[in-house]
């Protein structure tokens, strides 16, 4: 049920970022979230796209550094509080959460929330007892 | 034991090699006084005459000649046979200044490719060989050094130059090489480009003879693992011929020096005083046997060890360590010597690839040293905190090493500029020279 996220090493140069999302549409692929965690010399792009597999070739092709890294998606509705719920949910379960980002999905009753956590399949089965809706690889490009 | 291209050469007694450096030194000494006018000079101030030269012992005696004596007699000032009898010329690929130029007669061109056809030999050559030679092409000597002894031993020769991986290793799977030549640094790029594209199991390679620029022997486990082979290492230079002035037996514990033709001495180069053998000091080297270029006492700049102790593959010519540092490439840092080589063990032990640059600035007086390091799938995570804490501990490590604070920087693969497969390791942006 893990949604499999790019992540790749990019230095931190200006049109960098930008090289990468070309290289992608010019492969024909289709971000759904693009999220960067940076210092002053690097950062680590993370990618949610249509067709991971496809994306993966072309990067090495292209001679970047990444990896295929497991994270969580969860649908929520972007009521106040839905996000403090989830995140009270694995703190009691002492799920320690790396990080998260957001999913635009283009529809404003939808939102996908990303978690990076210490334990998928904890997370993920404390998640459905509780009721939060768990988004396949397949959902997210729907 | 080994296999030698010329035992009885190889394997003769020191007393034979020392009468034939004797006898061929006399001869030389003559040949230069009487051709070139800055050694006749120069042993005319010292008041030496060629007749005071009567054998090895008397090779302290002689003036040194320096890279800079090479510059102000470029091109012709140091040519000791008329150039009708020369047939070729290579060239150093000086970055500032002059170039330096080297002439050969065919005879000469001769004894350089038997120098290289020893070290094929020596790392396992025959004519059943396929020997791929990826060292450039050119006024580069790598290129056509390896490419002459190839002939020499009688392997087949694919004369690739350097550049152009995806062709590099076209030919090594479709024609089966087995003795691959280049610089190390293209070795390690070649191995990783090897690697990315699955075809490890489709290469025949047995042995690498790389040379051209320093390597430790962390960087040799790594090729020799990626590639599944022996790496020897070679030495030479253009002024003295090309690769081939030493090269690496089946001990890989360092290089014979092709004696007969080649007098290796150690010196302080403070003081240009002679080291005995055990003791660290500056590489400098006779060419007795050469005709259209013959150099007396070159400093080389290298610093390193001569050893006479027996070697295990039967070879008696002395041997060398692989250069420690340059006296010239030796870096300055607040103060503090700092040599690439030291930089590149560090990153090595902590699983960084051996691909790196250091780039030193002056900033309000103040020495700054970076060391740019090209990220590997290996030390890449998808965690930022997992990199910075892998980045810190180099930091440690390096600071230890060096006794100064190196800032690093972590950049793209590839990124780090190659000149003719020869990766740029030194940019020093302070101008402390400037002219
Ligand atoms: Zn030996």
């Amino acid at each position: 049920m893990e949604v499999k996220q790019i992540s790749v090493f990019v230095e931190n140069k200006v049109g960098n970022l930008a090289e990468v999302a070309k290289v992608m549409s010019d492969a024909g692929i289709s971000l759904h979230a693009i999220s960067l965690a940076d210092t002053k010399d690097f950062g680590v792009l993370r990618l949610l796209v249509d067709d991971t597999y496809n994306a993966a070739n072309v990067l090495r092709d292209k001679g970047y550094i990444f990896s295929l890294t497991p994270v969580i998606a969860v649908a929520t509705t972007d009521e106040p509080g839905s996000l403090y719920d989830i995140l009270t949910i694995f703190d009691e379960a002492d799920i320690n959460l790396e990080y998260l980002y957001d999913v635009n999905t283009g529809k404003k009753d939808k939102v996908y929330i990303i978690f990076k956590v210490s334990d998928n399949v904890l997370a993920q089965n404390i998640l459905k007892k509780k009721g939060v809706r768990i988004i396949t690889q397949e959902e997210m490009s729907e | 034991m080994g296999n030698y291209f010329q035992p009885e050469i190889e394997t003769a007694s020191q007393e034979q090699i020392k009468e034939w450096q004797s006898e061929r030194l006399v001869k030389q000494v003559k040949h230069v006084y009487d051709n070139v006018a800055m050694y006749r000079e120069r042993m005319d101030e010292m008041g030496v005459k060629p007749e005071d030269i009567k054998g090895v012992e008397d090779l302290h005696k002689l003036p040194f000649t320096t890279k800079d004596d090479l510059r102000e007699q470029y091109p012709y000032g140091l040519l000791a046979k008329p150039l009708s009898e020369c047939v070729r010329i290579q060239s150093t690929s000086g970055t500032t200044g002059r170039r330096v130029v080297a002439f050969y007669t065919q005879h000469d061109i001769d004894l350089w490719d038997e120098c290289c056809a020893r070290a094929i030999v020596a790392a396992g050559g025959t004519n059943e060989d396929v020997v791929h030679v990826c060292y450039g092409y050119g006024l580069f000597t790598g290129g056509p050094g390896l490419n002459g002894g190839s002939h020499k031993v009688g392997s087949l020769t694919l004369p690739m130059s350097s550049g152009n991986t995806e062709r590099q290793i076209q030919f090594m799977t479709d024609l089966g090489s087995t003795i691959l030549c280049c610089t190390p640094s293209y070795a390690a790029y070649l191995a990783e480009s090897i690697h990315e594209r699955g075809v490890k199991d489709k290469i025949k390679l047995k042995a690498g003879i790389f040379g051209a620029e320093a390597w430790t022997e962390e960087m040799r486990h790594d090729i020799e693992e990626k590639l599944g082979i022996k790496a020897y290492d070679i030495y030479g230079l253009t002024e003295i011929s090309g690769p081939g002035v030493s090269f690496e037996c089946s001990e890989q514990t360092g290089m014979h020096v092709n004696e007969d033709h080649f007098i290796a001495e150690v010196i302080n180069p403070k003081t240009g005083e002679v080291l005995p053998d055990g003791e660290k000091g500056e590489l400098v080297f006779t060419s007795i046997t050469k005709e259209a270029f013959p150099l007396l006492r070159y400093r080389t700049r290298d610093i390193c060890i001569l050893s006479r102790k027996k070697c295990s593959c039967g070879r008696t010519h002395v041997k060398m360590t692989k250069p420690l540092g340059r006296s010239d490439d030796m870096l300055i840092v607040k103060g503090v010597n700092v040599f690439p080589s030291q930089i590149e063990t560090v990153l090595l032990n902590k699983g960084y690839a051996a691909n790196y640059q250091i780039i030193v600035t002056r900033v309000n007086n103040s020495d700054n040293l970076e060391v740019q390091v090209e990220m590997t799938p290996e030390m890449f995570s998808d965690s930022v905190a997992e990199i910075e804490k892998n980045e810190k501990e180099l930091v440690g490590a390096l600071k230890a090493m060096l006794g100064i604070y190196a800032d690093v920087k972590l950049v793209a693969p590839k990124s780090i500029t190659r000149s003719e497969g020869k990766a740029v390791r030194v940019i020093d942006k302070r101008n402390l020279y400037q002219s």
